[in-house]
């Protein structure tokens, strides 16, 4: 049965990033029934374009359909999330990390992180998630978020410090409200 | 290097996305600025941070199990009807055919392992000219040069030094050519530089001088004392042959 062959191959091919697709549509979705959903119909997609799969990158390739899914889940489910859009002109892309107030590394806890990683816009959070948790190249995350290896960078750079102010924030408060 | 341009470097030497040249500047940037050190160590830190926070969601077993028999179901409902079927066998003979001719094409085509060696002495010179990789031992003293290929090849290369005849040394490095390490030997003519590669011989047949050119390069290939010699340059062919002739005595 060719049909039940090409299932197989596909899975083969397509499985393995299971939780790397999960993850990422996760993130994004920030919600885990609709992760699942999204996650499967991008699977789907996947395999009916999967004989125009050459081989080669396949967690790009698989990937890419992952993260048009969820877009388009986000337009028809929650298209104020995407009008949020990220104010360019709003912030300098430099480092100005090194304010030693704000040295976090050692303090953060892991609900912390969550929570302000979750709370960063869209556009800031998916290169983050595929930058730190997928430890994807710069080259990988531009061809499935089809960007520019520039913008994936300066997108990166500002989605730190965003992250890195969301954080110290929340430890304020977490110091105010501690047992200090 | 300033802390304005390495704002954004910073973050990709963090994720080690520069490459060497670029690291190096960064990091005897680095050195001298404790700001933008301290910047680098904080990307880090965050880096971190993340990865041990355990921040990736995982799919359940349960939801991968519904995901396979989706994918199943999807198989089993693809319109590969018997008629599909049918065409697809009659276009898979076709193919055959096809490809078989086309083999025959391009086994009678196929471009002579001269011409292959050819296009790898090209780009290997480009590439030289272009990647700033010119020279590993830059270097005129020949007694220099030869030795420092001491241990990185099998055999040793001959290196002439042909400054009084206007062909100054530049240097030599590694190249990797036809399958095996080969030296490279960097010469100098005015502004026009030359890649001279050196290595033994399959056959210790005696070839002519063959001259040729090939993307606005000259190139002139020949075998001398069990050596396999190529020369390139964008340097005018009668000055080049001349250089050859210096080679060859």
């Amino acid at each position: 049965m060719p049909e039940q062959r090409s299932a197989v191959r596909f899975e083969e091919v397509a499985l393995p990033h299971l939780p790397a697709a999960y993850n990422l549509a996760r993130w994004l979705v920030r919600n885990d029934q609709d992760a699942e959903d999204v996650v499967q119909e991008a699977y789907l997609r996947a395999f009916r374009f999967f004989e125009g799969y050459r081989g080669g990158e396949s967690r790009a390739w698989l990937l890419t359909i992952v993260r048009h899914t969820c877009y388009t889940w986000l337009q028809r489910n929650r298209a104020r999330e995407l009008t949020d859009s990220i104010d360019e002109s709003h912030e300098e892309a430099t480092a100005d990390f090194a304010n030693p107030e704000m040295r976090l590394a050692q303090e953060a806890d892991a609900q912390m992180v969550r929570a302000s990683l979750a709370e960063l816009p869209l556009e800031f959070r998916e290169v983050m998630v595929m930058r730190e948790l997928e430890e994807l190249s710069y080259k990988e995350i531009a061809t499935i978020a089809d960007l520019p290896i520039g913008t994936v960078m300066s997108r990166l750079a500002r989605g730190r410090k965003r992250l890195h102010s969301l954080l110290a924030a929340r430890m304020g408060v977490e110091t105010k409200g501690g047992t200090a | 290097m300033t802390c304005q341009e390495t704002g954004l470097l910073i973050h990709a030497l963090a994720d080690g996305e520069l490459d060497l040249t670029k690291s190096l500047e960064m990091e005897a940037h680095l050195q001298d600025c404790p700001t933008c050190a301290l910047a680098r160590e904080e990307i880090r830190g965050l880096g971190y941070l993340m990865k041990d926070a355990s921040l990736r969601f995982t799919p359940s077993a349960s939801f991968e199990k519904r995901l396979r028999s989706a994918v199943r179901r999807e198989a089993k409902e693809k319109p590969l009807t018997q008629g599909w079927w049918r065409w697809a066998m009659a276009a898979a003979s076709l193919a055959v055919v096809v490809l078989a001719v086309w083999a025959v094409v391009v086994i009678l085509n196929r471009p002579s392992s001269d011409t292959l060696v050819a296009q790898e002495v090209v780009s290997s010179h480009v590439r030289s000219l272009m990647a700033q990789h010119l020279m590993d031992v830059p270097s005129s003293d020949q007694h220099t040069v030869k030795p420092w290929f001491d241990g990185k090849l099998d055999f040793s290369p001959p290196v002439k030094d042909l400054a009084p005849q206007g062909f100054e040394l530049k240097g030599g490095r590694l190249d990797y050519i036809d399958n095996r390490p080969v030296a490279a030997l960097v010469y100098q003519r005015r502004q026009h530089l030359i890649n001279v590669f050196v290595w033994p011989a399959k056959s210790s047949s005696k070839s002519t001088t063959q001259v040729s050119v090939s993307q606005g390069y000259n190139l002139i290939r020949w075998s001398n004392s069990g050596m396999e010699w190529w020369a390139i340059s964008d340097l005018n062919l009668a000055e080049l042959q001349q250089f050859v002739q210096l080679l060859q005595n």
